[in-house]
């Protein structure tokens, strides 16, 4: 985009001497749609395009390794509602969002209240917490397993070293997913806990001076002005937390080792492994237009329940 | 726009300062802070502490924190001799930028023509890039690994930097902070002769280093620690990004205990040490964008 491609008369130049109030228009007209090019390719073929064809590949027995490719109607989707497996993973995926959600608020708000009380060391405090955000879901995976280690894990360890008994972690079905949820909140309550810092450190201080000149004590304060100036961040909070678990795949697939199991599948576990280690990209792909739709319904029921709340 | 900004003088004292004392509530809040920053560092240090052992002292019982033959530096010595992690490093720094580069360069135009530039289409394209921000990108790996060995981009940068350099959410932060720029230094600088291009350059840009540093931040991170889409697309193990060399190391390893820890301290390592010298300006980028610019 130059000077010159800017200020060229477009080609449907209005009638000379006709007033034109759509000048602003058209003379942005180039520069818009250069300015939006760059952007817009990129989003054309790495989004739209796939959105579509995805779509498309939901309706055919397209494979991975290239065989198929014939339309089959809704025979993927048929297939995938019968199928117990899929029901399995997206009620495991709704499990491991409610359990996770929870505590990564809840957790992340007593943290964030109580840095923010002006105790010394903040700066520690808020490298303790956030730090693990930092790291990549295999380096995260990678130490709770060695943690969670039946044998040498340090967990096991502390656990008979209190007199408790030691546990099958990731092992055991029923413990599993809840052994990949602590290692979740673990590394993803920083994130959370930020946003609170920031909100709480937006409330003016005003509100806190009138509050102690009227004799309220600190807990009145709690109550009165802190929590509900936290409540718009709560409700954001919340909505990113329910989509990011949603989405969950690599501290599953990575925790398990890469082996699918009945408890702890995940949704996109479920895709990437009809894809990718069945081949089935058609059948894969209806299941990942299933599961957006059921992300979407989750979104929509959030929506509502806020705007029924703030009205 | 209330860019909500952790200040870093600005220790709340929910008291009066004359009020300042170490009564029970606060001796409490410390003792579960401290409590809490305890267990969120401990598996850290653990380790740490496993990755300074030889593999027979991690591999037997008992736990300990320093092993039986003492401390080495062996692990860490192993893996930068005969690993890939230094290659993969580099891997790991050169998709990670460029992603960055590449997003938030595209996202801050885009931006800038829907907050200020009338075109034809503008209303639309902006309602379907916005709408895009519900796709998960999860939902499109089969599509954009269809995509990718039709492109024949499988096993190369491009394969592994452009699927990932589209941020619908960054388009919509960076135009309200655009929205709220006051329009009078881009008109003076446009009476004066200059193109679009060069205000949005000299004048935009300059104004937006805030936002932009956040925005950078966030992608950055993001890219960094990307783990799904790099596993799918590479699979040539020169080319692979940190969280996914480690992982085909880890199975391929099985228990080599002190050496999983030392690779996973050394893939950490680069963004903590970043943190400890940027940790306001990350903090923030982190807050500002995560609220998605409000």
């Amino acid at each position: 985009m130059t000077t010159t491609a800017t200020q060229r008369p477009p080609a449907t130049a209005p009638a000379p001497g006709k007033p034109a109030p759509r000048r602003p228009r058209r003379r942005d007209g180039l520069a818009g749609w250069g300015f939006f090019a760059p952007f817009g390719v990129l989003f054309a073929v790495f989004m739209l395009w796939p959105i579509g064809h995805g779509l498309y590949l939901s309706f055919t027995d397209q494979s991975l390794t290239g065989s198929g490719g014939d339309l089959v109607g809704f025979a993927n989707y048929l297939e995938a509602f019968a199928e117990a497996e899929m029901w399995q993973s997206i009620g495991n995926t709704l499990w491991f969002t409610l359990l996770s959600t929870v505590p990564l608020v809840l957790i992340a708000l007593v943290m964030a209240l109580l840095v923010e009380q002006g105790l010394p060391g903040k700066w520690l405090w808020r490298l303790a917490f956030f730090m693990p955000y930092l790291l990549a879901s295999t380096v995260v995976s990678l130490i709770w397993i060695w943690l969670f280690n039946p044998q040498l894990g340090a967990i096991n360890s502390v656990l008979t070293g209190i007199g408790l008994p030691a546990q099958p972690w990731l092992q055991d079905p029923s413990l599993s997913m809840v052994s990949i949820v602590i290692a979740t909140i673990w590394w993803t309550v920083g994130f959370n806990f930020l946003l609170y810092i920031a909100a709480i450190q937006g409330i003016p201080d005003q509100h806190y001076e009138a509050a102690s000149l009227d004799g309220a004590g600190k807990w009145r304060q709690l109550f009165s002005i802190t929590l509900p100036q936290l409540a718009p961040t709560t409700v954001v909070v919340v909505i990113l937390q329910v989509l990011a678990s949603l989405k969950v795949f690599d501290q599953i697939y990575q925790m398990m080792n890469q082996v699918v199991t009945p408890s702890t599948q995940s949704a996109i576990v479920y895709i990437f492994d009809s894809g990718f280690t069945g081949y089935r990209f058609g059948y894969a792909s209806a299941v990942s237009y299933i599961f957006f739709a059921v992300v979407l319904l989750v979104s929509l029921v959030q929506f509502r329940i806020t705007a029924r709340k703030g009205s | 726009m209330t860019v909500a900004i952790p200040r870093r003088d600005s220790i709340r004292r929910p008291g009066k300062p004359g009020e300042k004392r170490y009564g029970a509530g606060r001796i409490a809040a410390f003792a579960v802070l401290v409590v809490l920053a305890v267990s969120w560092l401990l598996p850290i240090a653990w380790a740490v502490a496993t990755s300074l052992q030889t593999e027979a002292d991690a591999g037997s019982a008992p736990v300990s924190w320093i092993g039986e033959s003492g401390v080495t530096f062996a692990a860490y010595a192993k893996l930068l001799a005969e690993g890939n992690v230094p290659l993969w490093a580099v891997n790991s720094v050169l998709s990670s930028v460029a992603i960055t580069l590449i997003t938030v360069g595209t996202s801050a135009m885009a931006a800038y023509a829907f907050s200020r530039l009338d075109f034809r289409g503008r209303t639309w394209l902006y309602a379907v890039s916005i709408a895009s921000i519900m796709v998960p990108p999860q939902v499109l790996i089969i599509p954009l690994y269809y995509q990718m060995l039709a492109f024949n981009m499988v096993d190369t940068y491009w394969g592994l930097i452009l699927p990932q350099v589209i941020a619908p959410a960054m388009v919509f932060i960076l135009k309200k902070f655009f929205d709220q720029l006051p329009v009078e230094l881009e008109e003076a600088a446009r009476v004066d002769g200059a193109s679009r291009l060069r205000v949005f350059w000299s004048i935009v840009l300059p104004l937006s280093r805030p936002i932009l540093a956040a925005v950078s931040i966030f992608v950055f991170i993001g890219a960094w620690n990307n783990f799904l889409w790099p596993f799918l697309v590479i699979n040539d193990t020169t080319l692979m990004t940190l969280p996914v060399g480690l992982q085909t190391v880890k199975s391929a390893f099985g228990v080599q205990y002190a050496e999983n820890m030392a690779m996973s301290i050394l893939a950490a390592l680069p963004l903590i040490v970043l943190f400890l010298f940027f940790q306001r300006q990350i903090i923030k980028g982190i807050a500002t964008t995560g609220f998605g610019g409000t």
